[in-house]
């Protein structure tokens, strides 16, 4: 009995220490901005391997998820005469939910897990404690400029993958299922409020930004430096970024849609 | 600073120092002096702490108890801002060699002058290829890590160590792992640059000949101890049984080779039963 409570208790800590060690590091990072701002180069760099590398797979699923919206909203729809409204249903759903929520869900296994794994293994590698030899120091150097390339990225990726949702119901349903054009578009801009939706989205996607480049690069700095640690880093970022992600869709969803 | 410019003063003087890992003691009261200007060995068996030992240091983790003094300074009582200060005089070279994988050789001795001074390209240019030139490659400035050999790798990273002039370079096992002319050529290297920047240098290894070979004194230590020191030629004729073993790759000696376990007759005897 008083072993498995000392047991607990052990757990309790490790995970207080690993959320200590989490959160000096997310300080650690927000401070290194100052030393970042001269050196835009750097934040570029990263943009390019975290986002640009990231549009392929957003756009492609982008595209699928909105023409599967087409198709299934139409057939619902066309049940209640109300076909006419699916652009409507394609966008509000694009904007507040599916674009934020998959897109940072797809942004986590593409570029969290690729940010955890160049870290731990930049640990495993000692090229971490090469650069503080160096009298570099690694979380502002290393990880400062990869949580902005995130936490810029993110709402990017999230509002591209939308916009291609979007034109992925259209062409399901305009293009293939024959609900007037004029419609499709006039119902989406009476109805698709910018503030109510569109912001609201935004915030989402900036909010799972900075949750998923945060866990993957503390999962990364926080590695085993081993093959082995690395490779369960790795999948900790992955699952660890989607409950997140999904948990935190549900409060931001209760806090901006609830009344 | 008054005791940085006194030179009597042994560059690095730890004191007392003790380090756990855990339940693990590493160091259990361990007093060394490294002298400047000279080449100091740390050897003992694998396991001992030897990497920790430059790790402390280098003030990459805090001794339990116990001070490090380098160039007069306490080394765990600096503030980061001193600390990296102090840092850039001190060189490394890790085991792996620790090069940024994603820049190439050039860029990689470039590194440290780029985050720490303001000279212009053209002198940086100069500086590199002067420091590649030392250790023998400014042929292979334009290579990636990827591309280079275990030797090659730890030969950029000690002209990467040396490009800001430090005072001292630490060694972390130099000569593991190397065939036996990339192991001539680093300790060749090791000795000259010692004397001809006029730096100080620590090499931590268990290879003894090679060590035995540059190192002006020996740090033998085992079991988180200083086991004994001195110039290598006493060492290899000690009264210490242990270090005798050592130093010589004795099989047989006071460390036994058998790891403790029952007779072997009676372990046999039980899985026929």
């Amino acid at each position: 009995m008083l072993d498995s409570l000392a047991r607990l208790g052990r757990i309790g800590i490790g995970v207080l220490e690993r959320l200590g060690r989490g959160h000096l590091l997310l300080l650690g990072m927000l401070r290194g901005v100052t030393d970042l701002l001269p050196r835009p180069g750097l934040l570029i760099k990263q943009i390019y391997s975290v986002g640009v590398l990231s549009i392929l797979i957003i756009s492609v699923s982008g595209l699928f998820v909105g023409m599967v919206l087409g198709l299934q909203g139409y057939y619902i729809l066309s049940q209640f005469g109300a076909e006419q409204t699916l652009g409507v249903m394609v966008a509000a759903s694009l904007v507040r939910e599916l674009g934020p929520v998959v897109a940072a869900l797809l942004f986590a296994g593409r570029a969290g897990s690729a940010l955890t794994a160049e870290i731990g293994l930049m640990k495993a590698t000692e090229q971490l404690s090469g650069l503080e030899m160096m009298a570099v120091d690694p979380v502002r150097r290393v990880l400062t400029p990869r949580f902005f390339a995130g936490f810029i990225s993110m709402p990017l990726l999230a509002a591209l993958f939308s916009a291609l949702g979007v034109i992925g119901g259209y062409f399901v349903g305009v293009g293939l299922l024959g609900v007037d054009d004029g419609a499709f578009w006039a119902q989406m801009q009476a109805k698709i409020d910018l503030h109510e939706d569109v912001f609201n989205g935004a915030i989402k996607s900036v909010v799972f930004g900075l949750v998923c480049t945060w866990i993957a690069l503390f999962q990364g700095f926080d590695a085993i430096p081993t093959s082995e640690g690395v490779s369960r880093a790795t999948t900790r970022t992955v699952v660890h970024s989607s409950l997140a992600v999904l948990g935190l869709d549900f409060i931001l969803t209760a806090l901006m849609f609830g009344d | 600073m008054m005791e940085s410019a006194d030179n009597q003063e042994p560059l690095v003087r730890i004191r007392d120092l003790r380090f756990s890992r855990g339940n693990r003691v590493i160091f259990d009261g361990v007093d060394i002096d490294i002298p400047r200007g000279k080449v100091t060995a740390i050897m003992g068996p694998s396991g001992t702490g030897k990497t920790t030992l430059l790790k402390l240091i280098g003030g990459q983790l805090r001794p339990s108890s116990g001070t490090i003094h380098v160039d007069g300074q306490n080394i765990h009582r600096l503030g980061n801002r001193d600390l990296y200060k102090l840092r850039m005089r001190m060189g490394m070279l890790f085991q792996s060699g620790a090069l940024l994988t994603d820049i190439s050789v050039f860029e990689n001795v470039a590194y440290p002058l780029n985050e720490h001074t303001d000279l212009p390209p053209s002198m940086i240019r100069k500086l590199v290829l002067l420091k590649l030139e030392a250790v023998g490659l400014r042929g292979a400035r334009d290579l990636m890590p990827s591309e280079l050999s275990g030797g090659m790798a730890r030969r950029v990273a000690l002209a990467r160590a040396m490009v800001l002039d430090p005072m001292m370079i630490m060694y972390d096992e130099p000569f593991t792992g190397q065939d036996p002319i990339s192991m001539g050529v680093l300790v060749e290297l090791i000795r000259s640059l010692n004397d001809a920047s006029r730096l100080s240098s620590i090499i931590v290894s268990h290879d003894v000949h090679e060590t035995a070979a540059i190192a002006d004194l020996i740090y033998v230590i085992s079991n988180g101890k200083v086991i004994e020191s001195g110039p290598p030629e006493s060492m290899m004729d000690s009264k210490s049984a242990w270090t005798r073993q050592f130093m010589q790759g004795l099989a047989d000696g006071p460390v036994p080779f058998h790891y403790p376990a029952a007779e072997l007759a009676d372990d046999l005897l039980e899985g026929a039963c």
